[in-house]
């Protein structure tokens, strides 16, 4: 019974953090729109470019090395939610589940491999 | 106190107890971001051999920081015409409250623990990463060049250093054999994790300053090619939210390598009679010590230099630093 009181107000309590954590912006500001002042003009609202007039949109298309990195981030990412429960059960699964992780790992190495030698993990 | 609040049953009085805790906590983290931020001053003057600030609030400059605080509240919030107005709003805050609600899962000492989580680490770990967005998202909103490079640059660099970070914590995953905190605290009763898992100390403590974006991994704002990266747009006390995110993390990461890495509340060697919070504290300060002692020594590296080390040194690292520390496992321990 108390481990799953434990449980519940464990989780309350992230809750209340959450709760917290966006209301604390929210007052200061609040409290700050009360003192500032707010005289908006022409030239305040400009887009700050190092003193030049602003030419073009800034919302372009980015570069594809980024899209890159973000699907390895998230083969590396996955590879890591599986080995979290393997670390954590470790004593119980023995010798087989480490050698079932290393082939896991090294497949997924070769693919890391295969980027390197794509020149994907080069930054120019 | 907190025992038996925790293993109550639930109820709205623990929810209200719960929220006068929170916020206990949160003002003693901006207690900490006041002076760490005086400190971070301080000592990065002490480094280069000049006073630092010493006019407010005595030599010291102890009301330094209060005094920039008042400042920019009283600053004017100016939203730029060609911006994207709701997610140029709502972007501080999905950047802050992540920062905050690491913080439940920490044990500060015996006495002082919030959520007590099966999954701490990878709450923490799965938590910190949402904050990302938050910069991505004013990076892309502020429709400005200079917030636009560095947003992108903050999420490639930190889903980069993700990996290496989170890898590294299963060598400690490993010999605990559980993600709760308390039990890697109480693991730790004779040795610290920072002698049996040095590797993956080193591996996370790299990872960690580039995750929370400081110096020498500080490209994200690196003022002298990106003005003020993904804030450049950013004024008064909506740039200030994201400034206290950022302390936040200082304090969230160096009291997570407290804990998982110098063994948290746990006393060095005889001296058990000195409180566990002290002992938190101490060591705590110790680490940020360590991250501002880094930030001013090292010069800024290059962007591709620093994907490079990512991916292609601490990744392959830690991967090997898992499978060393299981085999070892399997061969002695068994």
């Amino acid at each position: 019974m108390d481990a799953l009181n434990t449980y519940f107000n464990s989780y309350t309590i992230v809750g209340v953090f959450l709760v917290i954590g966006i209301l604390l912006p929210l007052v200061a500001w609040g409290i700050g729109a009360l003192v500032q002042p707010h005289e908006p003009n022409e030239e305040k609202e400009k887009t700050y470019e190092s003193g030049l007039d602003p030419f073009h949109e800034a919302t372009v298309k980015f570069h594809v090395r980024y899209y890159h990195i973000a699907i390895l981030f998230v083969i590396f990412d996955v590879e890591t939610i599986f080995l979290y429960p393997w670390a954590v059960a470790y004593d119980k699964l023995g010798l087989f589940a480490l050698i079932e992780m290393l082939i896991f790992v090294t497949l997924l190495l070769i693919g890391l491999l295969y980027a390197w030698k794509k020149k994907v993990l080069k930054w120019m | 106190m907190m025992n038996e609040i925790m293993t109550s049953q639930p109820s709205w009085l623990n929810v209200l107890k719960f929220t006068g805790l929170g916020v206990a906590l949160i003002l003693v983290v901006i207690l900490f971001v006041t002076y760490a931020i005086l400190a971070e001053r301080k000592v990065m003057a002490f480094m280069q051999m000049r006073p630092g600030p010493n006019r407010i609030g005595g030599k010291l400059g102890i009301l330094q920081t209060l005094a920039d605080v008042l400042k920019l509240l009283l600053k004017e919030n100016i939203t730029p015409k060609s911006a994207d107005k709701l997610l140029f709003l709502v972007a501080p805050v999905i950047a802050f409250a992540p920062a905050f609600m690491v913080m439940a899962v920490i044990p500060f000492s015996e006495n002082v623990t919030f959520a007590n989580l099966n999954v701490g680490v990878l709450y923490y770990v799965g938590i910190s990463g949402l904050s990302i967005i938050g910069i991505v998202a004013a990076g892309w909103a502020s429709n400005n060049k200079y917030s636009l490079l560095g947003g992108m640059r903050a999420a490639a660099q930190m889903i980069s250093y993700e990996i290496p970070l989170v890898l590294s914590l299963l060598g400690v995953i490993l010999l605990t054999g559980s993600m709760n905190l308390n039990d890697i605290i109480k693991a730790q009763d004779n040795v610290w994790y920072i002698f049996t898992q040095p590797i993956a100390f080193v591996i996370f403590f790299i990872a960690a300053i580039a995750e929370l974006n400081r110096g020498p991994f500080d490209l994200v704002e690196a003022e002298s090619e990106l003005v003020g990266g993904f804030s450049t747009e950013y004024t008064g006390f909506r740039w200030a939210i994201f400034m206290l995110a950022e302390y936040f993390y200082l304090f969230a990461m160096s009291s997570l390598i407290t804990v998982l890495f110098l063994g948290g509340w746990q006393p060095v060697m005889f001296l058990g009679f000195i409180p566990g919070s002290v002992w938190f504290a101490l060591k705590f300060l110790f680490v940020v010590f360590l991250f501002l002692w880094i930030r001013f020594t090292f010069p800024r590296i290059r962007a591709d230099q620093l994907m490079e080390l990512g991916w292609k040194v601490l990744l392959p690292l830690a991967l090997a630093n898992v499978f060393i520390t299981a085999i070892i496992k399997e061969i002695f321990f068994r």
